[in-house]
């Protein structure tokens, strides 16, 4: 059980048919941290997101060199299972995704795809996501209800409940705030800093402000490359990098 | 220049008087059709007494113009070549959604939008000439082609196009990004398809049954070539029966009197069954008309 | 969560891919085995007799439904096109709102579009053949086709109308045009070529279209139609009426005729919109 979920990557480069998104880019990811990615849009920080869990598989003429080990082990190595990396690695999108069904089937969903059957095993799962999304008082009378009728901030989080739903180890998060209001932002960011001592959280924001306040590592992209990583506290305190500095005083981007 | 003002509005104003009856001239349209139908149709019903009409003896010497016998083979035409067409166009549907090299979906669109036009006579045509002859050579028990079988076959063939078209269109409009959502939760293709795309296109593919069970029990023409045209109860599949349609369409060039009536009878019950299909297919889209594109 | 449940779930869906592919290759089998069929038994029959020949019960022609094909396509796209573009106008250009009157109008259109073409052709029967006592007549066949048709040019031109931008209609109006010299110069001109594509693809609805006609003009399949007032018969007509009394060949033959005729039909229009789409791109 006590399998190492720490992410390392080595000299990745990652095109787009022709253009290239990422530019050797090498990072150690430590466990039951967040690392926030920042940095101006188009600079890859989404495209790295995506590489993490194969989303990128989706995209035609996409080709990727160099290595990216998930607890030692080579995610895009041949005979991978890429259901149970994705499972492993859970992913929140920047607009809140819940499928057009029940809230309790949105949960379900992953435990169902991997074989669960069993309502009195799904109904535990169910109760134990949503309460650790804290969903849990606002949903439970109205688990039947299609999830299209919450609100946007409450979708959201019902979306990190249906990724915690399938047990994951890791929490990847794209923009998860930049579609909702500031009170949704506020309670999403609280789930955040609770989840942190379970999973390996990497979340991609636009946001500098949400960078400091939850998490522990940053890395600042820019053009597809990584200019520099570190504690939260030293990137936005002491920027070693020129182009770092400019980004967060807001002189770019 | 005031002249020539008042000119211009009493121009305009001309114009919307056309324009608005035109519009109006398919609702004058409608009524007709109604009225017509109604006016000819069901005083026959009352005079021949429901009881005879809605019997199941066709028997034009002995003035018994039972019509159940047709339309429980309408009904049974149209079950089965719904749910032969449906199976096989929605299944046709998700594996060019999914399935299907992307490069050939286009063509393949193509070629059965192109399809969606062929006369129904063509289908019935090959009917004649082919399922009928080999269902009577290779499938048949009883040594007879023509009947309840040869015409859903063909019906579902007809139908095909629509089906596929119109439930492609359904899964092409659900957003992609439930696609993503369900990978992202080590989904499989295949189980992201069939357990969410499938089901939140569920109202188009609906739209798709609805409509093809329209052009199932309104369809002549393809139906009467193969069916056989006895006006029997159905018993099997392999028998001469006939539908409301059929009815219609073999009595009208040579019946007259009493019996010209009875077919104008099963056109008002034929109407009635088609005005219900369109009063659910109000329903399903919920009533919502178009909206302006954006500029 | 265990393996075996998993690895089973992934396989019944894999199953069920197998079955799109299958139903895909099938229907796609189906569809053009009725093209083929038709075509092979069909081209060998088709010949100069057939199609321009004398009439007679041993060698039968198909000039007769030729020609009147040609009248009832004439008959009912003069009367369903000026009739449906105008109400297209009327639902785009005149009515802001889900007024009351406007969704009458588009209840019935959409009904009129649901109704079964032998309905139809009972109604042409009740009006023209016994109501006004025109006999089988190709006017009274044409005009019960122009009702059939107006739906789908309705809807079409209702379409190409509502793509055409608002600012077009803005522009036009801020530069003082009136209502009629807007909807004349600016939005009918924009949208023409999907009203035209509308109108070819109205023609082939005619051209397929056998129902109705067997209670209004009449299947005269010997005579060729003197005039308005005149029965007649059409090329779907034939097929049926061959197929059904015995000449096999002639209606395997007629059958191809119809084909390429619907087919190069359906083409032109697909071409047409793809023409005038592209330059209507570039001009907006």
């Amino acid at each position: 059980m006590d399998k190492q979920f720490n992410i390392t990557v080595r000299d990745c480069d990652l095109y787009y048919s022709d253009f290239q998104a990422l530019k050797n880019v090498s990072i150690d990811i430590e466990e039951h941290e967040v690392t926030a990615l920042i940095g101006p849009s188009g600079c890859g920080k989404s495209t790295f997101i995506k590489m993490l869990n194969r989303m990128n598989d989706l995209v035609e003429d996409c080709r990727i060199t160099g290595e990216i080990l998930i607890g030692g082990q080579d995610i895009y190595a041949k005979g991978m299972d890429v259901t149970l990396l994705r499972k492993n690695a859970g992913m929140v999108f920047q607009k809140p995704n819940p499928f057009p069904m029940s809230i309790y089937d949105n949960i379900a969903f992953a435990p169902r795809t991997f074989g669960i059957k069993k309502k009195s095993e799904l109904d535990s799962i169910v109760e134990r996501s949503l309460k650790q999304a804290g969903l849990w008082n606002e949903a439970k009378d109205r688990l039947r209800k299609n999830a299209m009728g919450l609100s946007g901030g409450q979708q959201q989080r019902l979306c990190i409940a249906r990724a915690l739903a399938a047990e994951p180890k890791i929490l990847l998060m794209d923009e998860p705030t930049s579609a909702l209001d500031p009170i949704s932002t506020g309670k999403i960011e609280d789930l955040i800093n609770d989840l942190k001592n379970k999973y390996t959280i990497v979340i991609v924001t636009h946001n500098m402000q949400q960078a400091t306040r939850i998490s522990d590592k940053t890395a600042f992209f820019l053009l597809g490359e990584i200019i520099e990583y570190g504690r939260t506290v030293d990137i936005f305190s002491k920027p070693k990098d020129k182009r770092t500095e400019n980004y967060i005083t807001g002189r770019f981007g | 220049m005031n002249k020539a003002y008042r000119f211009i509005k009493a121009r305009d104003n001309v114009m919307r008087g056309i324009f608005l009856f035109c519009a109006v001239f398919s609702v004058m349209a409608l009524g007709c059709i109604c009225v017509f139908l109604f006016a000819e149709g069901l005083p026959f019903i009352g005079k021949v007494g429901p009881a005879n009409f809605f019997g199941t003896t066709w028997h034009l010497d002995s003035a018994a113009y039972g019509i159940l016998s047709m339309i429980v083979a309408s009904l049974y035409v149209t079950a089965l070549s719904t749910a032969i067409g449906v199976t096989a166009g929605l299944f046709t549907a998700i594996s060019l959604y999914k399935f299907c090299p992307p490069k050939a979906v286009p063509p393949i669109r193509q070629m059965i939008n192109l399809l969606a036009g062929i006369p129904s006579v063509i289908f019935g045509l090959f009917g004649l000439i082919i399922i009928v002859p080999f269902l009577r050579d290779v499938i048949s028990p009883n040594g007879m082609g023509y009947g309840i079988l040869a015409a859903s076959l063909v019906l579902s063939v007809m139908i095909l196009p629509t089906i596929v078209s119109v439930s492609l269109d359904a899964l092409n409009a659900v957003p992609k990004n439930y696609f993503e959502g369900a990978i992202a939760l080590g989904a499989t293709k295949e189980q992201s398809v069939f357990k969410v795309m499938l089901p939140a296109a569920k109202s188009g593919v609906l739209a798709a049954v609805v409509l093809s069970i329209g052009r199932a029990i309104g369809e002549t023409m393809a139906v009467i070539m193969v069916i056989g045209n006895s006006p029997v109860m159905p018993t099997s599949l392999f028998q001469s029966v006939r539908t409301m349609t059929a009815n219609i369409a073999l009595g009208a060039t040579e019946l007259s009197g009493d019996a010209a009536t009875a077919l104008v009878a099963t056109g008002v019950v034929l109407f009635f069954f088609t005005l219900l299909l369109n009063l659910s297919i109000s329903l399903l889209r919920g009533g919502g008309g178009r909206e302006r594109k954006g500029a | 969560m265990s393996e075996k449940a998993h690895k089973k779930e992934i396989m019944k869906f894999a199953a069920w891919k197998t079955v799109s592919r299958a139903a895909l290759i099938l229907s796609l089998a189906a569809l053009a085995a009725v093209i083929i069929f038709v075509l092979i038994r069909g081209i060998p029959y088709v010949n100069a007799h057939l199609l321009f020949g004398e009439y007679s019960t041993r060698n039968p022609s198909i000039k007769p439904a030729l020609i009147g094909t040609l009248y009832l396509i004439l008959i009912s796209v003069s009367i369903a096109a000026p009739i449906g573009i105008g109400s297209a106008i009327f639902l785009t250009e005149y009515t802001k709102s889900k007024s009351r009157l406007v969704r009458i109008i588009r209840v019935a259109v959409e009904t009129l579009a649901g109704i079964p073409s032998i309905v139809y052709g009972i109604f042409g029967y009740l009006v023209f053949v016994v109501a006004l006592g025109f006999g089988y007549s190709m006017i009274g066949g044409g005009i019960t086709l122009a009702v059939m048709i107006l739906p789908v040019i309705v809807r079409s031109t209702e379409e190409s109308l509502l793509a055409v931008p608002l600012s077009l209609r803005e522009g036009s109006f801020a530069l003082g045009s009136s209502k009629f010299k807007t909807i004349f110069s600016v939005i009918l001109p924009c949208a023409a070529s999907g009203i035209v594509t509308s109108l070819i693809l109205a023609i082939g609805r005619v051209i397929s279209e056998s129902a109705v006609l067997i209670l209004t003009i009449g299947m005269v399949v010997d005579r060729i139609p003197d005039g308005f007032a005149s029965p007649g018969t059409s090329l779907a007509l034939d097929v049926y009426y061959f197929g059904s009394h015995g000449y096999p060949e002639q209606a395997a033959a007629t059958g191809v005729v119809l084909l390429v005729l619907v087919v190069s039909i359906n083409i032109l229009a697909t071409v047409l919109g793809k023409v005038f789409g592209k330059g209507e791109l570039a001009n907006g």
